[in-house]
């Protein structure tokens, strides 16, 4: 039986996305008359307050108003549909507008102390915490905080790394266990780490607290964060690299050495990076092993060396007794924000390639290379 | 790996193709480099081991004085061997249950929404902005909630209390003035559930990303929306994850120290499962206000309540990650 090709036209192409003209303008009156409707029932008629309860009423009438807009347009499966799709939404909204609120708050609270420059090159030596803004700053505590993050990263990343490649190289029975403790570690109360370094090197073996000490805890926090990442992207090595490497008579420490650490760079300095940013905002840790003081110190091996959220800890939680104090607080925090963010956003550019992809400027060289001969 | 092949046998009668033997053996160099590397794996489990002999080390005294009573007894005086956990520890579990109550079905729905519903090109920014918010600082979340959320909470505080106060824990025996409400339980465990979203939702995503293809079209095929997909398909496989993923967070929401200790205020000795009102303490928060006035013995105790800490987060971390390597198809996923 021979069925009659449909006539030749031109194909149309079909739309399967899920954002309608109607839909859209469906949450978008839903949304509009739950603020009206908020507003009113809120502001005027019931005896609400807080700007909090406010959007919690708006989002709980607007859910309200789109479900019955949606069940008077629609059937109950696609209502259904509509309306779970919309609260699933609001999800991704909620961490953008979390992300959003911290730091901007963070930045705009920090400016007012920040935009005098002598709060970032001057210290606390000469300066009490009643004195105004334009006396005293945060450059003893910047020192320590990129002098105990250098050492942290020191340690842990061979160590972090050369667990990684146990892991994903070697194996055995014992990767199981190990596997495990790191996930477990990874989510370790950071109070913990820099209890144990007290105990163990302050109360124990007698050394006095120092930058030294702090990066020591850092490196307990920092190091399983490492291993957990830089396994995972060890492992995405294409195994065909591995066999070919065997292939042609290299040995295991050959192989890892030249093909599977080159090929998993990128990948691996993201999570040193992502770790870094980790370690870098650690508070609990530092509380017993960096010793509050407010004197540059560049010497991380000997003294006191405070750091940016002991600081803060200190000016905010600690004092907190005048303005100014919680003013040097954010400006504190407004350091380290930004330093989290110049983190986060070196470790994003870095980790944009798959493992073995090759940068633009090293394609370039490539193709030069592949030119000349 | 240098693999060193037998020298293929010839021919044997038909019918009797014996599996040979294949011996690998590695070489000098290469044991000692699988040996460097074992070596880190075991520092690895030595840490941890050292954490805990540490700790108990330390705290061998507070037991020695208190022995069993640590965990009967509420009060927190240092001198006087009149120190324990009952107070502390249900306090701490308690934010972390409020932390979860949130966090949860926040952190599910940014998942289902990221993994399911966004559009492919908002799906890396949606990830990166996760990723984000897990390395933000706990002590900038802290600023924020101390500062900028309870002044703000308070009015929803009071509406929870006057309406919905014939839930017990919601039920509010003080004065209805905004001051009773600042550094309650609730502001603490509102603020943790902050942190604890990211760790769930980066997991359950994962987790819900790897759900089969070929049964997602198949409920397409029988006329499934996309919620009933992700009912019947996303949902049941990610169950096991998201369980894990919400362990791991409790975990984290345990040991939250710096934001629980900057908002609780006053800190009590006394367990109040009354959340709306003011005042609270947790493990973390007693052990880092009280750093300050160490004393031989006083150390002790703070100890014996970080080993209590400790132990528990260890105990549910272990368990969450043994829930989420089983659920994740093979953990030893080769991808070539």
């Amino acid at each position: 039986m021979a069925v009659a090709p449909a006539p030749l036209g031109p194909e149309a192409r079909v739309r399967i996305s899920s954002i309608t003209g109607d839909g859209a303008a469906t949450a978008a009156g839903a949304a509009v008359g739950a603020l009206g409707l908020t507003w009113v029932l809120y502001e005027r008629v019931l005896p609400f307050s807080g700007v909090l309860g406010f959007w919690l009423s708006w989002y709980l009438m607007f859910m309200l108003l789109y479900a019955v807009m949606a069940a008077l347009q629609w059937d109950r499966l696609e209502a259904t549909n509509r309306v779970t799709a919309v609260a699933f939404g609001t999800g991704g909204v909620l961490a953008l507008a979390i992300v959003v609120a911290i730091v901007a708050y963070t930045l705009l609270k920090g400016w007012s102390a920040v935009r005098h420059l002598s709060f970032l090159t001057t210290s606390m030596a000469k300066s009490g915490p009643l004195l105004p803004l334009t006396d005293g700053g945060v450059l003893h505590a910047m020192v320590g905080t990129l002098e105990q993050l250098g050492l942290a990263t020191a340690f842990s990343v061979p160590l972090g790394v050369t667990a990684a490649l146990f892991l994903a190289e070697v194996g055995g029975p014992l990767a199981r266990p190990v596997r495990t403790i790191v996930e477990a570690m990874t989510a370790l109360p950071d109070l913990i780490a820099g209890l144990f370094i007290y105990s163990l090197f302050i109360l124990s073996l007698g050394f006095s607290k120092s930058g030294l000490m702090v990066s020591l805890a850092l490196t307990v926090t920092m190091m399983p964060i490492i291993t957990r990442a830089a396994e995972v992207v060890i492992r995405i090595v294409p195994g065909t690299l591995r066999e070919a490497s065997y292939a042609l008579g290299g040995s295991q420490w050959r192989t890892v050495w030249n093909v599977i650490l080159p090929t998993a760079r990128s990948g691996l300095v993201t999570a040193t990076v992502l770790a870094m940013a980790r370690g870098i905002g650690e508070t609990a840790p530092v509380l017993f092993t960096a010793g509050f003081t407010k004197v540059l110190n560049f010497n991380p091996l000997s003294g006191p060396q405070i750091n940016l959220p002991l600081y803060i800890w200190n000016y905010v939680h600690i004092e907190g007794e005048v303005p100014a104090d919680f003013a040097r607080g954010f400006g504190a925090a407004f350091v380290l924000v930004v330093l989290v963010l110049i983190l986060f956003t070196t470790a994003r550019v870095l980790g944009g390639s798959a493992p073995g992809e090759l940068t633009r400027r090293q394609r370039r060289r490539l193709s030069r290379e592949v030119a000349r001969t | 790996m240098a693999v060193a092949l037998t020298p293929a046998s010839p021919p044997g009668p038909p019918g009797d193709d014996a599996p040979r033997t294949v011996v690998s053996r590695a070489s000098a160099s290469d044991q000692v480099f699988r040996g460097i590397l074992r070596g880190a794996g075991i520092t690895v489990l030595a840490i941890t081991a050292m954490i805990l002999v540490f700790l108990v080390l330390q705290s061998s005294t507070a037991f020695g004085a208190e022995g069993l009573r640590f965990f009967t007894t509420s009060t927190l005086s240092y001198g006087t061997d009149q120190f324990g956990v009952a107070a502390l520890l249900p306090d701490t579990v308690l934010i972390a249950v409020i932390a979860l109550a949130i966090a949860v079905p926040a952190g599910l729905a940014t998942a289902i929404y990221i993994s399911e519903y966004a559009p492919l090109g908002l799906r890396r920014p949606l990830i990166a902005v996760l990723d984000l918010l897990a390395a933000i600082p706990s002590i900038a979340f802290a600023l924020w909630g101390f500062i900028y959320l309870m002044p703000r909470i308070l009015g929803t505080d009071s509406w929870l209390a006057r309406h919905l106060g014939f839930i017990p824990i919601f039920h509010f025996r003080l004065a209805d003035t905004p001051s009773n409400f600042v550094g309650s339980t609730f502001v603490a465990g509102f603020v943790v559930s902050m942190m604890v979203i990211p760790i769930i939702t980066s997991l359950s995503r994962q987790v819900f990303s790897q759900a089969p293809q070929g049964e997602r079209e198949a409920a397409y095929a029988l006329g499934s929306t996309r919620w009933g997909m992700v009912r019947t398909v996303v949902l049941p496989f990610g169950r096991a994850g998201v369980v894990g993923a919400s362990m791991l967070g409790l975990g984290r929401a345990l040991g939250e120290t710096i934001a629980v200790s900057f908002i609780l205020t006053p800190p009590t000795d006394t367990f109040n499962y009354h959340v709306l009102e003011s005042g609270g303490n947790s493990i973390t928060a007693e052990i880092a206000n009280e750093y300050t006035s160490f004393s031989t013995k006083g150390i002790s105790f703070l100890f014996a309540a970080a080993l209590t800490l400790f132990v528990l987060t260890l105990i549910i971390n272990t368990f969450a990650s043994i829930v989420i390597s089983r659920s994740r198809s093979g953990a030893a996923t080769e991808a070539d």
